[in-house]
């Protein structure tokens, strides 16, 4: 038997012993999310038990090295893993910006010294991260930040403000952009830097949005302590690694709004509410333009496919990410306008018992979102005419 | 479920295509028939060619003659034959005909016709539609039952090709009221027998259809391609292969306007500048670009499906039709706008490319044709 086989039915068992049953249903309500950190209440003792399990293993960051507490796993043994995982319905033990994000990145550039702190507190949960990106004078012109990072020898004093840190009220640690060369070319004399929340000098305030709370902060650094040792890759260089943070986000937000398996499709939602005519939606305007919508959905699924399909074939182009950004969040947007249309006045319920939270009504105007954060649509749109078709 | 790349062979058929067309069936080939007013509307030396380079026989089986190569493989030639206008019955004969004796033929109407087809010396063309908008369930030709074979009386429309086919492929009423799936039948009919009127007509792309009508037509019950009055099935089956191939010569013609238009940007200057500097026009291109990503991905999938026999396969054909359609008519307005003035002129090759456009997007159901129909498939 192939190595791979036996690793699947490894895998297999393994997963039949040790993940709960009830980690094998759909992820429903926000905090049935796992998010680790030292603030962290856990909603079950199972979704503890799972964490802790899969940690131990290494597979809440599969194909990191098993010396930072990873997987260790081959490319084909992680996609087994997620087979097998997707095969009982398991959900994701660990949601990290720290998996995600600044892991990656400190296993690409990180001193050796960075990745043994850090790296092992992200596989097993102890320790949440937070992005210190956006300012509140750089949005667009990202690179045009102003929060500066004085040298002083050993360390850095960090004096700034971030906003629209997803979480940074529930994170342990921030990894954050910094201007360490304010004489520089702008991209030229930026670093990525990593400090604990509870420094003195850093403090953070939510942000309610048009479609009510949010998980979004500001985030102010007064006279805040960074050691130098705590600078991700080369001082100067951070740019480089942000970008390579920001493609990873853009792909993510790309693709909201796709429906998830067992979820129902918008025609479905759609002919439970309106109702069908002689087989047809029986608002015929609606109908229109809901296959509209449908026909760009199934297409840009299609695209999503094709792209990693290229991607694994070692073909295709470098800056899809931005086209499946650009694409995702404003089909997203017309997504969530049909919905609302489709409910007709129960669309815009937003409070009380018959409004289930006013989900429908709050999920259109966050979408409105979709298509700012993580560059705005009209910056993709210059992404791709500049890089992609050469137009300047 | 297979990745969404193409294979080696098929890319390799794709290179030679592109090859093949861009130097023996341009874009300056379809404008000097059009210029000459070419009786046939097409080079019957071109044809040979593509039946020596294989690409007519791409879906007759190895064992008649062909290649073989599926219906992703003869994408490939389709999009080629879109980028360069390439004037030649690829669609009428290699695509529809073959479709309609693979799918409703027996096998000795197949082992009869399909070699002809191949070695290049029967041409075919598909009599379907009877009204200027497309809707193959609507048929009032009759085919009635007379002396141990048939009479076949009505009037097609937009038969493509067929003032120069050989055989004629009709669908025929033989019971039911006039908008019945059920009762249709498929037959070949001899353009010249009997009965049988052909007028050419000459569409806005320079492209040759012909309105064919029957007048006591007698047809042989060994012409009928499958059962009397149970041919619906095969139809649409016939029309979704032509249409996957359709979506695929829009994509070609989609990407060749675009890129034409790009490039002129880059060159063309006004106000100091090249119109590639403005952000006005850099984001309709990058729309456009992101749009035609889609019908790459959607055209390759509904190719592929038939190519695997899956049993969604239409609603497959009719997102790819449905999106070339709609992305074509963008790309081709989006040029002429974008190249000014010189877009309206005859001598730019960009208003060419427009009318053909509208042409594959009209043949066999536009967009509100196929949003129509996928929307159905899917239960609303």
């Amino acid at each position: 038997m192939a190595d791979l086989d036996v690793f699947r039915q490894q895998t297999r068992a393994w997963l039949e012993e040790n993940c709960p049953q009830s980690m094998r249903t759909p992820q429903r309500a926000d905090n049935d999310a796992c998010w680790g950190g030292r603030k962290f209440t856990f909603a079950s003792e199972d979704q503890k038990l799972w964490l802790e399990r899969m940690a131990a293993r290494g597979w809440t960051a599969p194909d990191w090295p098993t010396e930072y507490g990873g997987g260790g796993l081959s490319q084909q043994e992680h996609k087994v893993l997620r087979e097998e995982m997707a095969r009982i319905n398991a959900r994701p033990p660990l949601s990290s910006f720290g998996v995600w994000m600044i892991g990656p990145a400190i296993l690409k550039v990180g001193s050796e010294e960075l990745k043994r702190q850090h790296l092992p507190p992200i596989v097993r949960g102890e320790i949440r991260w937070c992005q210190g990106y956006s300012e509140p004078g750089a949005g667009s012109d990202l690179a045009g930040l102003q929060t500066r990072a004085e040298d002083h020898g050993d360390h850095f004093i960090v004096n700034g403000q971030k906003i629209w840190t997803s979480y940074a009220d529930k994170a342990d640690w921030m990894f954050c952009l910094v201007r360490t060369n304010p004489d520089a070319k702008k991209q030229l004399g930026i670093s990525l830097v990593l400090f604990d929340m509870t420094t003195p000098g850093v403090s953070t305030r939510p942000i309610k949005l048009i479609s009510g709370s949010s998980p979004f902060c500001e985030t102010f650094l007064d006279n805040v302590r960074v050691e130098k040792s705590q600078v991700v890759g080369e001082i100067n260089a951070g740019w480089t690694i942000a970008k390579y943070l920001l493609t990873h986000e853009r792909e993510m937000i790309g693709g909201m709004g796709r429906t998830a398996a067992g979820q129902k499709t918008l025609p479905q939602i759609a002919v439970d509410a309106v109702g069908l005519e002689d087989g047809k939606l029986a608002d015929g305007m609606l109908r229109g333009e809901l296959a509209t919508w449908d026909l760009d959905a199934a297409a840009f699924a299609l695209t999503a496919e094709r792209v990693l399909d290229e991607a694994k074939a070692g073909q295709g182009v470098g800056a899809a990410s931005a086209m499946l950004k650009y694409y995702g969040t404003e089909l997203n947007k017309r997504r969530q306008e049909l919905m609302v249309a489709l409910h007709g006045s129960d669309g815009l319920l937003w409070e009380g018992e018959a409004s289930r939270e006013g989900a429908i009504a709050r999920n259109w105007l966050r979408s409105k979102g979709n298509s700012i954060e993580g560059g705005t649509t009209e910056v993709q749109l210059n992404v791709i005419a500049r890089n992609i078709l050469g137009l300047q | 479920m297979a990745a969404l790349v193409l294979n080696e062979e098929q890319q390799m058929l794709k290179d030679a295509a592109k090859r093949f067309l861009s130097e023996s069936a341009p874009v300056s080939q379809l404008r000097a028939l059009r210029d000459n007013r070419d009786e046939t509307g097409f080079s019957r030396e071109l044809w040979q060619s593509m039946v020596e380079m294989g690409f007519v026989g791409t879906l007759i089986p190895e064992a008649l003659g062909g290649a073989q190569f599926g219906y992703v493989g003869m994408g490939q030639v389709s999009e080629q034959a879109g980028r360069n206008l390439s004037a030649s019955p690829l669609i009428s004969t290699a695509i529809g005909g073959v479709a309609a004796l693979l799918l409703a033929g027996s096998s000795e109407q197949q082992q009869a016709l399909l070699p002809q087809v191949a070695e290049g010396s029967l041409l075919l063309a598909l009599a379907i539609d009877e009204a200027p908008r497309h809707a193959p369930n609507r048929v009032a030709t009759r085919l009635q039952v007379a002396d141990g074979g048939y009479l076949l009386n009505g009037r097609k429309t937009f038969v493509v090709d067929g003032h120069v086919a050989d055989k004629l492929i009709v669908s025929a009423r033989s019971e039911g009221a006039e908008a019945d799936q059920a009762g249709i039948s498929l037959l070949l009919v001899d353009r010249n027998a009997p009965g049988v009127n052909v007028e050419r007509i000459i569409m806005a792309d320079s492209r040759n259809a012909a309105i064919v009508s029957f007048d006591n037509v007698k047809v042989a019950s060994g012409d009928l391609l499958g059962e009397a009055g149970n041919a619906w099935a095969a139809l649409e089956l016939t029309l979704d292969v032509v249409n996957a191939q359709l979506a695929g010569e829009l994509l070609g013609l989609s990407l060749e306007v675009f890129e034409r238009t790009v490039a002129y940007l880059q060159e063309r200057k006004q106000f100091g500048v090249t119109l590639s500097t403005f952000q006005a026009l850099q984001h309709r291109c990058a729309h456009l670009f992101s749009e035609l990503e889609l019908v790459k991905s959607a055209v390759l999938k509904a190719q592929m499906a038939l190519d695997a026999g899956d049993a969604e396969a239409a609603q497959w054909v009719s997102l790819a039709k449905a999106k070339a359609c709609e992305v074509a008519e963008l790309a081709t307005n989006e040029a002429v706008q974008m190249h000014g003035g010189m877009g309206m002129t005859d001598e730019f090759d960009i208003g060419l490319f427009m009318k053909r456009a509208r042409s594959v997007q009209t043949l066999f159901g536009d967009y509100r044709y196929h949003a129509n129909r996928f929307a159905a498939l899917r239960g609303y």
